[in-house]
Parts: C-alpha cells; sequence; structure tokens
C-alpha cells in the first residue's frame, strides 16, 4: 500500500467508525482514571504508612509490595475473573464484562505500584523534612503531612506510572471485560483486535491515539506539580 | 545569676542497643552561647537533638524549665519544643517559595495576616535576604540557605536556638555573615544557642562556654578562654591543642 493509500484508508476508518472511536477512547480513559484515583486513595496513605512508621513485619510488607508491582496483568485478570464469575464468590453481583470490574481489575494492578512508589519517595524525605517540621513546631501529624507533601513529585511518579500501566495494559481487561464492541472495547483491546484482522495501520492509529492520551495527561499532571511553587 | 533551663542527670542514648551518648550531669543556663566540640562520633548532634525534644533518652532524665521531658505527654513536648529552634548542618529547605519557609512555624503557631507577614518581613530583613520572599528555596546557594535557615528560627522567636555544625562547607565570607547574626540573634531576641562546631576559632569568638565530647562522653565543660588555656582533661588538651589524631 501507497503512503496515500494508507491515509485515506486511516481516515476512511476514522470517518465511518468515528462515534465507536470515540466510545472507545472514552471508555478507557473513564476505566484507566477511575482505577488509578482509587489505586491512589488506597496506595498513597499505605505508602505514607511504610514509608513513615517503623513496625514489625513493615520490611515484608515492602517486599510484598514490590513483588505484587510486578504482577502479571493477566494473573490480575484471572484472579478476579474467577472472584466475580457467575459461580464464583462475588457472583452474585453479576459485573463480569462490565466496566465496573474492569476497573477493579486495574485497581489490584495500580495499587501496589502506587503504594510501592509512594513509600520510597516519602522514605527518601523522611529524615531530614520531618524533623525539620518537628523544629519549627510541627506536631507529629503535621510533620507527616510535611513528608506526604515534600514527597508529592515522587507520589505523582508512581500515580503517573500506575496510569500507564493501566491505560497501557490488555491482559486484565481483556479477560474481565471481553471486549464486547460498544461495551468493554477500550484502546487496548481494540489494537489487538485489529492487528488480529489484519489491519495493522488501524491498530498503529490506536496506538498513536493512545500514546498521545497518555502524552496529554502525564503533561496536564506535571503542569499541576509545577505551578504548586509559591 | 541565670535561670536553668536545661539539666540533664545521667543521659543515656544507644541506638540498636549501642550507646553514642552519656552524659552524666550538664546544667544550660539561659541568655549564654555554648559551643559544643569534639571529634565526628563524639555524640554532638545526637545531645542537640535530644535537647530539641526530637528524640528521647535510653535512660535518664532531661529537665527543660523544670519539666521532666520524659514524663511529659505530647502536648506538654509540643509545647516546650516550640520555645526552640534547631539548624541542622544539611539544612532542608521546603520545596517552596523562600517566604513560605520563612512563615512555616509562625503558621504552626496560628500567626496569620498582617502579623504573619510582617514577621517574616522582619526576618528576611535580619537576615539581610528581603528581596528573597519570592525565590525558590531549592535554588539558593549554601549560604543564602543557611541564612533563610536563621530566618525560619529568628520568626519564631526561640527561647534557645540549637545550631548544628551550620558554617560547615561554607567560604569564608559566609561564615563571618552567619557568625554575626548568630550573635545578633544572641543579643536581640536573648536566645540562648548551643552550637556545635569543630572549628576552634568560632568557638573562641562566639561562646561563653564550650562543653567537650569524646566518644559520647561529657569530657569537660568550661568558659571559654579556659578551656583553651587550662584545659581539664588530657583529652581536651590534645583536641584544642589541635594535637588529637582521631
Amino acid at each position: 500500500m501507497t503512503d496515500a493509500g494508507m491515509f485515506t484508508s486511516i481516515w476512511q476508518f476514522l470517518s465511518s467508525r468515528g462515534g465507536e472511536l470515540t466510545g472507545i477512547v472514552g471508555l478507557s480513559l473513564s476505566v484507566s482514571t477511575t482505577a488509578v484515583v482509587i489505586g491512589a486513595l488506597l496506595g498513597v496513605p499505605l505508602g505514607a504508612i511504610l514509608g513513615l512508621r517503623k513496625f514489625p513485619g513493615r520490611k515484608f510488607l515492602m517486599r510484598l509490595t514490590y513483588t505484587l508491582m510486578s504482577l502479571p496483568p493477566v494473573l490480575a485478570g484471572l484472579l478476579v475473573y474467577l472472584l466475580f464469575a457467575r459461580s464464583g464468590p462475588m457472583g452474585f453481583l453479576d459485573i463480569l464484562f462490565t466496566p465496573s470490574v474492569m476497573v477493579i481489575a486495574q485497581v489490584l494492578l495500580v495499587t501496589p505500584i502506587i503504594t510501592g512508589l509512594a513509600a520510597a519517595a516519602i522514605a527518601a524525605k523522611e529524615k531530614l523534612s520531618m524533623d525539620t517540621a518537628r523544629t519549627l513546631g510541627a506536631s507529629e501529624r503535621q510533620a507527616a503531612w510535611v513528608v506526604i507533601k515534600e514527597a508529592r513529585t515522587g507520589i505523582l511518579a508512581g500515580v503517573m506510572t500506575g496510569f500507564g500501566r493501566a491505560f497501557g495494559e490488555v491482559g486484565a481487561v481483556m479477560l474481565v471485560g471481553g471486549n464486547v464492541r460498544y461495551q468493554t472495547r477500550v484502546l487496548t483491546t481494540s489494537i489487538v483486535l485489529e492487528t488480529r484482522q489484519g489491519n495493522f495501520e488501524f491498530a498503529i492509529v490506536l496506538g498513536l491515539i493512545l500514546l498521545t492520551l497518555s502524552f496529554i495527561v502525564s503533561s496536564v499532571v506535571v503542569h499541576v506539580d509545577d505551578s504548586k511553587l509559591g | 545569676m541565670h535561670k536553668t533551663l536545661f539539666e540533664l542527670e545521667d543521659v543515656i542514648k544507644k541506638y540498636d542497643k549501642v550507646p553514642v551518648l552519656h552524659v552524666k550531669n550538664l546544667k544550660l543556663e539561659e541568655n549564654e552561647i555554648y559551643a559544643i566540640m569534639g571529634p565526628n562520633g563524639s555524640g554532638k548532634s545526637t545531645l542537640l537533638k535530644l535537647l530539641n525534644l526530637l528524640d528521647e533518652p535510653s535512660h535518664g532524665k532531661i529537665i527543660f524549665q523544670g519539666v521532666d521531658t520524659g514524663k511529659a505527654g505530647d502536648s506538654v513536648r509540643l509545647r516546650l519544643r516550640r520555645q526552640m529552634c534547631m539548624v541542622f548542618q544539611h539544612t532542608y529547605m521546603f520545596n517552596t517559595s523562600v517566604y513560605n519557609n520563612v512563615s512555616y512555624g509562625l503558621r504552626l503557631r496560628g500567626i496569620k495576616g498582617p502579623e504573619l507577614q510582617s514577621r517574616v518581613k522582619e526576618a528576611l530583613s535580619f537576615v539581610g535576604m528581603s528581596d528573597f520572599g519570592k525565590r525558590n528555596a531549592l535554588k539558593l546557594s549554601g549560604g543564602e540557605t543557611q541564612r533563610v535557615a536563621l530566618a525560619r528560627a529568628v520568626a519564631i522567636r526561640p527561647r534557645i536556638l540549637l545550631l548544628d555544625e551550620p558554617t560547615a562547607n561554607l567560604d569564608p565570607d559566609s561564615v563571618a555573615l552567619i557568625e554575626r547574626l548568630v550573635q545578633r540573634i544572641h543579643e536581640t531576641i536573648h536566645t540562648t544557642v548551643l552550637i556545635v562546631t569543630h572549628n576552634l576559632f568560632q568557638a573562641k569568638r562566639l561562646a561563653d562556654e564550650a562543653i567537650f565530647l569524646y566518644e559520647g562522653n561529657l569530657i569537660e565543660k568550661s568558659p571559654v578562654p579556659q578551656i583553651f588555656t587550662e584545659p581539664q582533661s588530657e583529652v581536651t588538651r590534645r583536641f584544642v591543642s589541635g594535637t588529637m589524631v582521631y
């Protein structure tokens, strides 16, 4: 296929399936963003506890967190599938093959990442920033809050890494979502489908859309972090 | 006759069961400048952290203004700690503006509005950095950073200022400037100053009394001219004469 031919066919694809594509992009963003927000709400406090407190079993929990950071998406998907399958313990909820269960699978993937990176960022800032806050008159709680604020760039890096993991993963959402057209199809599962059907140009276009969106989200977050100074 | 601020009775500090500091008896009086001297690892910084109530002794009593700090609850310890301020050797600046760094301690004490602004302005002017308020605190030079650290302390007008090698790694001009500021803080706010230093000349220039620590033990506490001219122990003599090899 010539370059002109390729662009023509991509244009035809985008015009003919623009509505569907908008839905896919919207679902990808909403599923991953929801999963990352929930993951951050769980992971940042957990990371703060691991980074700030010294308690028995802390090292074991750190090792466990680091292990779960490399949890294979397909295994996370399988666990969530078994949990929410009709015969599973949570089967009565009947949410398999819906965006809700895709969010749950992604929360399982991103929470350890956010926890581990937040804990590392907070631990790195803990010693000096905590003592500085305390010597200036902060209570233990106020000093802990200062440490978390000081570690915000590292915490944000963890959240963005989590977002990247959620937005770009295919195994878990494919297993629990089923890649159902107009219902649970997201950018990554669409790429798999188009590749299997031999529509490589469209698969690449979808990949570029995924990367562009990821770049925009990262840029917004970095801008917000930078503008906090003052 | 100066009032006693601190009394330490048989204070031992251990890290991982290893003793790093043992002070049998020490009294510190208000409105004095104390130099804490000793080789690396002699327990100087540990002593400052114990006095600032940032750490707790493994054994013994630290009495501050008549209160046994070991028996005091969190709120009492916080109230006591808020009368002091420590400047660390490796100063940590919060990742925000110089103004926010200097105002932090005041905000913790509930000071806000015009009073907050005027106290920050006054503290920055005190250290000669009136125009630095909007600057990013992480982009300052070493000397400027130490001056902002002193401004943070000046702003809260502490009764006791604890300085942990505040001029280490600074050029001679910055050292002279920091020393002048410390003296001005002592004179204008009547702050009791404890300064950890390796610089014997600095101790001579600034301090009324010197405390010498060696291998975690308090060896000697004497007035400054005397500790250099008539040291009471052999290790002190070797240290002040510059013949100690460590």
